[in-house]
């Protein structure tokens, strides 16, 4: 895809393999339109098996390259499932938050990623479609796990608010999901494909949760020269990366 | 095989119908039927009257007797008297499309409100295959002297009027492809909704043959359940007395069935179409099934549970379905001749970009293909598989008609049966679409149009093999760029399909389709401009419809048909190598037209290497 937008110095860049996960419908591949090329499709077509593209991640000190499986939601393509998460570094498990169904599949997903896939794969909860809900396009919903969470329903402006619906259709509160992650130690989002919202937060977040160690690096590119602490991140890594791409998304990322 | 009985349902597959008198017209002759008639043709020359015609005709099909006086009467450049001689026969709605014709019935038919007796001596004229212009003409001289009669009219009218009353949709034919909308929670807009559904020319319906519905074109299961209630109660009745149903016409209405296994397709056209046609399209549709779950699993549904509702298992394919069924609603030269067309590029250009492909290939690969908008730019193959064009059409719809593909924005990676192949099982597929716009830019193209899209499409039976197909792209387009063919390909994209005067310089043909049999591929002229609008094109490709229902009725030897009527004369040649079918204005002149044909045959066969593959490549 393309080549890196930040020209500056050169960084240590590394690829990270990403798969995405979840119930038809739920929004998959418009995250990933939006996170890839910052574009909205509405009443997308359904994906049919799998889409592979790429997009580059700058972060302060490296360049993470994601490889990223879309994945199609019907079950019939259930059972190809492992061979995208299969050595699979990151896994954004999408649900539709109104649609509770979705939910329990992504529970699914989860699940099935902690048994098969490789054993440190960072696993994002996304709850998606919040322009859907009171909250519109709100910045603050969502804030990376497991900081705290449910506070979110607690009024917000609606900025941009240019919803079809004007009621809340969330079916999911935010503590729930978020109740759920921090159980399973996943990283939690809400985001709206078609708002923008929070979307390259979650793609940032995950590619500093990747542990340095499973950081494979990119061709051409120095080996360990990351400074960033491994592990888990820390949390102030993820409130400051959270700030800096809600104030220029577009940048946040090399869209 | 098929009965076609007017305004009551006929069953069974027994093509040996007591109504079709071996030696008289068959009632649903239609092929013959204009629109208007013309006084400027009046007789010329008194015509031998053809021979009588059995009385029986007028107690079969009094309805369409009925019908026709609602209708005008043929206009053919003939003779008064003989149109009139022939009302019975051509007292026929548009809808007949008969399939059980024999052959002397059909080519009284052509005698009927055309050709005459010529019909006769044309067929067997040119049932040896030439391209030879003086051998046409002769063919046509019998027309020659009826000719003057119909030219002073000014030919403005190509298909300006509706050929078949069925195609009177200039201005809501838009409308047929529109959603019916949806049912509000109290329902009631839902008489609204159920005019609009009714308002569609076509509908195809998918029903399991518990009942359940599983896709249809227009409106969702819960809107029209009662009508598949009452589809499924007929077919299950036939059904139950081994006797199954396989077609009906109620009024303008054609209602075809067809039954796989546990499903039942059904198609309704008020379009001009045969049941042959139909049939072909139902049976596209019954692959794209197959295509998404295979045979073994679709069997095996059922075999579990007869009840299963196959909405779940094909969820996600519904827009498959509709593209596809709204091809044909638009009118497909690929369906009705069952072949594929290809971009037309020098031999030695398509010979280098097979050579490319040839190289860049992986073990894993199975096909290879570049694709333009649908047409075939190049293809390898193993030298024991051929491709199957029904197999083709399934995946071009998906990669160049439905929008899943496309607006993934990166390389898919799908799993795909192709029941001409290998109904049990899956193929996987790898598809990346080529940017033609500058080459500096990396930015996906999001204005180019289906035609001008190109995609390259490797399939394996490896599922694991992506990663080995995707270097193989990249070996591959890295090898067309240095070669410029992606240059030529954008060229030829951009060039368009030729216009008939291109070819043929003040030509009277407007359009044509050419079909090589030994190649199974077809070539065309452009639609624009006189078919750019999809309703003109609609009714370009009734007019196809019934050039090929004529041509290809069972039994007939007709090598070529000429059909004259109020907004178009139309003409169809058929050899061992090839079928040529061209449509001109309405008062052409026959020998022009003949001419014309001729050249254009002549012309695709000078550029048979560039207009088609021939062969492929092969590894």
């Amino acid at each position: 895809m393309s080549e890196p937008t930040s020209t500056n110095t050169p960084k240590p860049s590394s690829s990270v393999k990403l798969v995405l996960l979840g119930e038809a419908a739920v929004g998959k591949s418009s995250l990933v339109l939006r996170f890839v090329n910052n574009d909205f499709q509405e009443n997308k077509e359904p994906t049919i098996g799998a889409a592979f593209l790429t997009q580059k991640c700058s972060l302060p000190t490296r360049t993470i390259k994601f490889e990223i499986w879309d994945t199609a939601g019907q079950e019939r393509f259930a059972s190809l499932a492992p061979m995208y998460y299969r050595n699979a570094q990151a896994a954004l498990v999408v649900y539709d938050m109104t649609k509770p169904s979705s939910l329990t599949k992504a529970k699914h997903w989860v699940a099935e990623l902690q048994r098969q896939a490789s054993p440190g794969i960072v696993i994002a909860l996304v709850g998606n479609k919040l322009d859907l809900t009171n909250e519109g396009s709100n910045e603050a919903a969502g804030e990376s796990t497991p900081a705290e969470g449910g506070e979110d329903e607690a009024t917000n402006d609606e900025n941009q608010a240019e919803e079809a619906t004007p009621g809340d259709a969330r079916k999911v509160s935010t503590q729930e999901a978020n109740a759920y992650a921090e159980e399973e130690n996943l990283l939690f989002f809400e985001t709206s494909a078609k708002t923008g919202v929070n979307v390259a937060e979650v793609f940032t977040a995950i590619a500093n949760a990747i542990p340095e160690s499973s950081l494979k690096t990119g061709r051409g590119a120095g080996t360990g020269q990351a400074t960033l602490g491994g592990g888990r991140p820390a949390e102030d890594t993820r409130v400051n990366l959270g700030e800096r791409a809600a104030a220029t998304p577009k940048e946040g990322c090399a869209c | 095989m098929d009965r076609h009985v007017q305004g009551q349902a006929s069953s069974g597959d027994n093509g040996d119908d007591p109504k079709n008198n071996p030696t008289g017209p068959h009632p649903g002759i239609y092929s013959t039927k204009c629109n208007s008639q013309d006084p400027s043709v009046s007789s010329e020359e008194q015509r031998p009257p053809l021979p009588p015609r059995p009385n029986t005709l007028n107690l079969l099909d009094e309805r369409q007797t009925a019908q026709s006086n609602l209708q005008a009467k043929a206009t053919t450049a003939v003779s008064l008297t003989e149109i009139e001689s022939q009302q019975i026969p051509d007292t026929v709605p548009n809808r007949g499309l008969p399939e059980t014709l024999r052959a002397r019935t059909s080519l009284s038919q052509i005698g009927s409100s055309k050709a005459s007796e010529t019909g006769d001596s044309m067929s067997i004229r040119s049932s040896i295959p030439n391209t030879d212009v003086g051998e046409v003409e002769n063919v046509f001289n019998d027309f020659i002297a009826t000719e003057p009669g119909a030219v002073h009219q000014d030919s403005t009218g190509l298909l300006l009027f509706p050929e078949f009353r069925a195609d009177d949709v200039e201005d809501d034919f838009v409308s047929e492809f529109e959603s019916v909308g949806e049912v509000d929670e109290h329902g009631e807009n839902e008489e609204l909704i159920l005019e609009r559904w009714k308002a569609k020319k076509k509908h195809y319906l998918i029903l399991s043959a518990a009942g359940k519905p599983i896709w249809t074109r227009h409106g969702d299961g819960g809107l029209i359940s009662t009508y598949i209630g009452v589809i499924q109660t007929i077919i299950s009745f036939y059904e139950d007395a081994k006797d199954p149903l396989s077609s009906f016409t109620a009024g303008d209405t054609k209602f075809l069935v067809l039954t796989k296994g546990p499903l039942y397709l059904v198609a309704i056209s008020q379009l001009l179409e045969s049941d042959n046609q139909l049939r072909l399209q139902l049976e596209a549709l019954y692959m794209q099934i197959l295509s998404t779950l295979t045979l073994p699993s679709l069997t095996h549904l059922f075999s579990v549970r007869p009840s299963t509702d196959l909405k779940r298992p094909l969820q996600g394919t519904e827009s498959l379905l509709s593209t596809l069924a709204d091809s044909f609603t638009k009118g497909s030269p690929t369906t009705l001749l069952s072949a594929l067309e290809c971009l037309k590029i020098r031999k030695a250009h398509r010979q280098t970009i097979s050579n490319a492909l040839l190289k860049a290939k992986v073990n894993s690969l199975l096909y290879g293909l570049v694709v333009a908008g649908g047409r075939l730019v190049s293809v390898v193959r193993p030298k024991k598989h051929s491709l199957h064009p029904g197999d083709l059409q399934l995946l071009f719809n998906m990669i160049f008609e439905a929008e899943g593909v496309k607006a993934g924005g990166g390389e898919s990676w799908i799993p795909v049966c192709l029941p001409g192949f290998n109904s049990t099982g899956y193929l996987y597929m790898y598809v990346s679409f080529l940017d033609l716009r500058d080459e500096t830019s990396n930015a996906p193209d999001e204005d180019t149009t289906k035609e001008e899209s190109v995609a390259i499409i490797l399939i394996s039976t490896n599922k694991e093999s992506f990663f080995e197909l995707q270097e193989m792209r990249n070996t591959l387009v890295e090898q067309l760029e240095k070669t410029k063919s992606i240059k030529i390909i954008k060229a030829a994209v951009d060039k368009g399909r030729p216009n008939t005067t291109d070819i043929v310089p003040g030509t009277v043909l407007h359009h044509f389709l050419y079909k090589s049999k030994a190649n199974v591929q077809f070539t065309m002229s452009s639609f624009d401009p006189d078919f750019s609008s999809i309703s003109r094109r609609r009714r370009l490709m009734s007019t196809y419809n019934n050039l090929h229902t004529s041509i290809h009725a069972k039994h007939t030897h007709v090598k070529v048909h000429y059909c004259v009527s109020q907004s178009a004369t139309s003409f169809a040649w058929v050899t061992p190598m090839f079928e040529l079918y061209c449509v001109s204005g309405p008062n052409a002149n026959r020998n022009a037209l003949a001419q014309s044909a001729s050249k254009i045959v002549q012309w695709v066969q000078k550029e048979e290497e560039r207009l088609f593959i021939i062969g492929g490549a092969i590894f």
